[in-house]
């Protein structure tokens, strides 16, 4: 019997967002087929990976991701230098971690600060995450992201509780935004349209479904996306076409496989290579779903996802 | 294509004598074209309408048990391609390649490494599930002495053999002839043959596509292995690239599910080897999300097996299965009326996380999970649902008091906030706001335990 390929006739597309200035800028985005499926259209951009670092030193850390960075950590601006120079970054998360009134509390200006720092340092496309404390990101975004104006950065995460002042922060000073709802399609959808009725440009918006790791719940992060994918692209829903994150590293490694010693759990085997292991088949069953960028951790993590995906590009 | 309800009752005998269960015919017929009813249910359908039903009704990737016994695998009868719609059937099974060039120490290492592979994750017990076996020597009395070491090592394992020659499978399939073993290498030259074998020893043919021929090529020779008596096979599209599994992988499952395509309806077997171990274990993870039903690997170390058994149960979970657990107070190791006693909130992923480093903490303790509507901590927090009155409320409804002796409660850092105003509510009770994040429980419970 022939045998035709059942190829499947997209009507939307994703939208293409560039971030950074050139000539240090990245694209992610504007395919118009499910993710990777370049036999049946187009896959412009591959997948972005954006090395995680922080405000502060990263104590909280398993030491498996902690070793490699052990010589720049104590400070954002080498530990910035290191990824983009030694890892060749193709751009960089940086998490405001220290400014959660339970960690450090630091103040909006010292995360404003640490940004002025780094973007003086380097050029180098810059996501700048708040704490996850919505009360305290609106203030310290709003910092941080003056701090960074029309450095063409992306701004995150605006959440239901304060994304008119993060959304606000991004657009006055010429940012993208990550708009962050918790595992619901309608949820995400729900919030990108309340951030463009504020005159957002819809654009400009890069959907954050909400991660989880491999073992703690990824299944419904990966069914989300995938909802998410066939909404934008079979049913050409524009409120469902922005790119999506996948905010890996900081749930990877909290996951005890992570961080139990073998000698705890035997049958486990190897703690560095389980761990780094952990964080790059939750990055490609993510890339698989439909993430375009990811924020990660381990250089060997991120090294091995970027071979495979050569592979898939 | 699949028939419609109207197409199905043509053939049906129209004599609505209910003996189907079903008050007509044509009832009758839409269960059936919603596969939600069996045609031998009717006892007065003619053969020609049951070979035309059959064909049509059949589900659209075959149903094959490969191997025998307690370690037989199912694969095939997958309805859907996206996970969201239905829960995915079969879970893909893993194979370890043992080639026949290995030395007879070295093969009976890797067996007895396969056969140790076993362990347990959130209730099941998951492992490598098969050995496929290699003619890398393309040495057929060779590849038969392997299949002795193997049968006599591990005689329940089920056993791919991957050779080219018919003559060579010949010798080394017959040690398996009960066992319902995979024979991988029929293409378009030996397919015959390759039939003639598979059905002498009532094996599972694997079908292999040449590079150039693709699934056009795949779909000929299964139409033509079918038309030799030969039903069981598994589809080797040939696909070694990652970006080649998944669009192979893709056209294969969907004509299967979308256009009742049959000579493509019958499970994937990818071959993920590669050198480098985690690269290799991002192919499998492809392979495992994207319809794969068994993936060859070249190593299985622990650490592997690991990520790849949790990404399989993960994938293969049920979607429809709320994202809630149910509101009570679960006992976690062997509390006793002074072990300590923990809140947090019932969305499904918080439950799994708190309680599970409850567990990795050894101290046996109490968790109160509230209803909350399956909503996190902070969210159901911000959202008025996680509120010092409805957890004082639960907290004294819940009859823990009956249980413990102590009057203490933990709440999660999060919602330190919330300690004084229940304390109001809850009268004698002392509430300690413990850590924020769940990773920082097994210190926190163990300090206080010294
Ligand atoms: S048993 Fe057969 S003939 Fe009788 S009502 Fe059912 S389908 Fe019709």
């Amino acid at each position: 019997m022939a045998f035709t390929p059942p190829k499947e006739t997209y009507t939307g597309k994703v939208y293409t967002l560039e971030i950074g200035v050139p000539p240090d800028t990245v694209r992610f985005g504007g395919e118009n087929v499910l993710p990777l499926h370049g036999f049946e259209g187009i896959v412009p951009s591959r997948p972005v990976i954006a090395y995680e670092i922080q405000d502060i030193p990263p104590d909280d850390w398993p030491d498996t991701v902690k070793k490699p960075f052990k010589d720049v950590s104590d400070d954002p601006v080498s530990w910035a230098k290191f990824c983009r120079d030694a890892l060749k970054a193709r751009a960089i998360a940086l998490r405001l971690i220290g400014t959660h009134p339970d960690r450090e509390n630091r103040s909006p200006e010292d995360a404003a600060k640490t940004v002025r720092d780094i973007l003086s340092a380097i050029d180098v496309p810059l996501i700048i995450l708040g704490s996850n404390h919505t009360e305290k990101d609106a203030s310290v975004l709003i910092a941080a992201a003056e701090a960074a104006k029309d450095k063409n950065c992306i701004i995150g995460k605006a959440q239901e509780a304060n994304y008119k002042t993060v959304a606000a922060a991004a657009m006055a000073n010429n940012h993208k935004l990550i708009a962050m709802s918790e595992l619901d399609i309608n949820l995400s959808k729900q919030l990108n349209i309340l951030i463009t009725q504020m005159g957002f440009d819809k654009e400009r918006i890069i959907t954050d479904p909400m991660c989880s790791a491999l073992g703690y719940g990824i299944e419904y992060t990966y069914s989300v996306m995938e909802r998410i994918r066939l909404a934008a692209l079979l049913q050409n829903d524009a409120t469902m076409q922005q790119p999506m994150l996948g905010d890996i590293g900081m749930y990877v490694w909290k996951a005890k496989e992570t961080q139990a010693r073998p000698e705890d759990v035997p049958p486990w085997g190897s703690l560095e290579e389980r761990g780094i292991a952990w964080e790059a088949v939750t990055a490609i069953a993510l890339i698989i779903a439909g993430a375009e960028l990811l924020v990660m951790r381990h250089p060997k993590a991120i090294e091995a996802v970027e071979k495979v995906v050569d592979e898939l590009i | 294509m699949a028939l419609t309800g109207v197409e199905i009752f043509k053939l049906l005998p129209k004599t609505n004598c209910k003996k189907c269960g079903f008050p007509t015919c044509l009832a009758f017929a839409m269960k059936l074209a919603q596969r939600q009813a069996s045609l031998d249910l009717c006892p007065d359908v003619s053969e020609e309408a049951k070979q035309k039903l059959g064909e049509a009704s059949a589900p659209p990737v075959r149903p094959i048990t490969f191997g025998v016994g307690n370690k037989a695998i199912k694969m095939g009868e997958e309805t859907v391609l996206f996970r969201h719609d239905k829960k995915f059937v079969n879970p893909c099974a893993f194979a370890l390649e043992i080639k026949d060039s290995l030395s007879d120490d070295e093969i009976i290492t890797r067996v007895e490494e396969i056969l140790n592979s076993e362990i347990e994750r959130v209730g099941q017990k998951l492992r490598v599930d098969a050995i496929a076996l290699i003619n890398d020597s393309n040495d057929a009395a060779r590849l038969e002495a392997a299949a002795k070491l193997i049968v006599a090592k591990a005689h329940e394992m089920p056993l791919i053999i991957c050779a080219s020659s018919p003559q060579a499978a010949e010798a080394s399939l017959r040690l398996y002839a009960d066992k319902k073993p995979i024979i991988c290498g029929a293409n378009s030259e030996n397919a015959e043959l390759m039939a003639d074998i598979a059905k002498t020893y009532n094996a599972i043919l694997g079908i292999t596509a040449t590079a150039s021929g693709g699934l056009d090529e795949i779909s000929n020779i299964t139409e033509k292995v079918k038309a030799l008596g030969v039903t069981d096979m598994v589809i080797d599209p040939g696909a070694r690239k990652a970006k080649e599994i998944l669009e192979q992988n893709t056209l294969i499952r969907r004509a299967a599910i979308k256009k009742n395509f049959k000579p493509l309806g019958y499970p994937i077997i990818t071959f993920a080897q590669r050198e480098d171990g985690l690269k290799e274990a991002l192919i499998a993870a492809i392979g495992i999300a994207k319809y794969s039903s068994i993936i060859v690997l070249s190593s299985i170390e622990k650490w592997k097996n690991l990520a790849l058994f949790t990404l399989r149960q993960n994938i293969y979970t049920d979607p429809q299965v709320p994202m809630q657990v149910e509101q009570k107070i679960y006992k976690l190791g062997e509390p006793t009326s002074e072990s300590p006693l923990l809140i947090t909130t019932n969305f499904s992923l918080t439950y799994f996380i708190v309680s599970g480093e409850i567990e990795n903490s050894k101290v046996p303790g109490y968790l109160a999970v509230m209803d909350c509507e399956g909503l996190s901590v902070l969210t159901a927090w911000a959202a008025g649902k996680f509120t010092a009155s409805k957890i004082a409320q639960f907290i004294k409804e819940s009859g823990v008091e009956n249980e413990i002796k102590h009057r203490e409660l933990i709440i999660p850092g999060y919602v330190a906030i919330l300690s004084g105003a229940i304390e109001d509510k809850l009268e004698g009770w002392k509430i300690t706001v413990g850590p924020r994040e769940a990773n920082g429980i097994p210190a926190f419970l163990k300090s206080r335990a010294a």
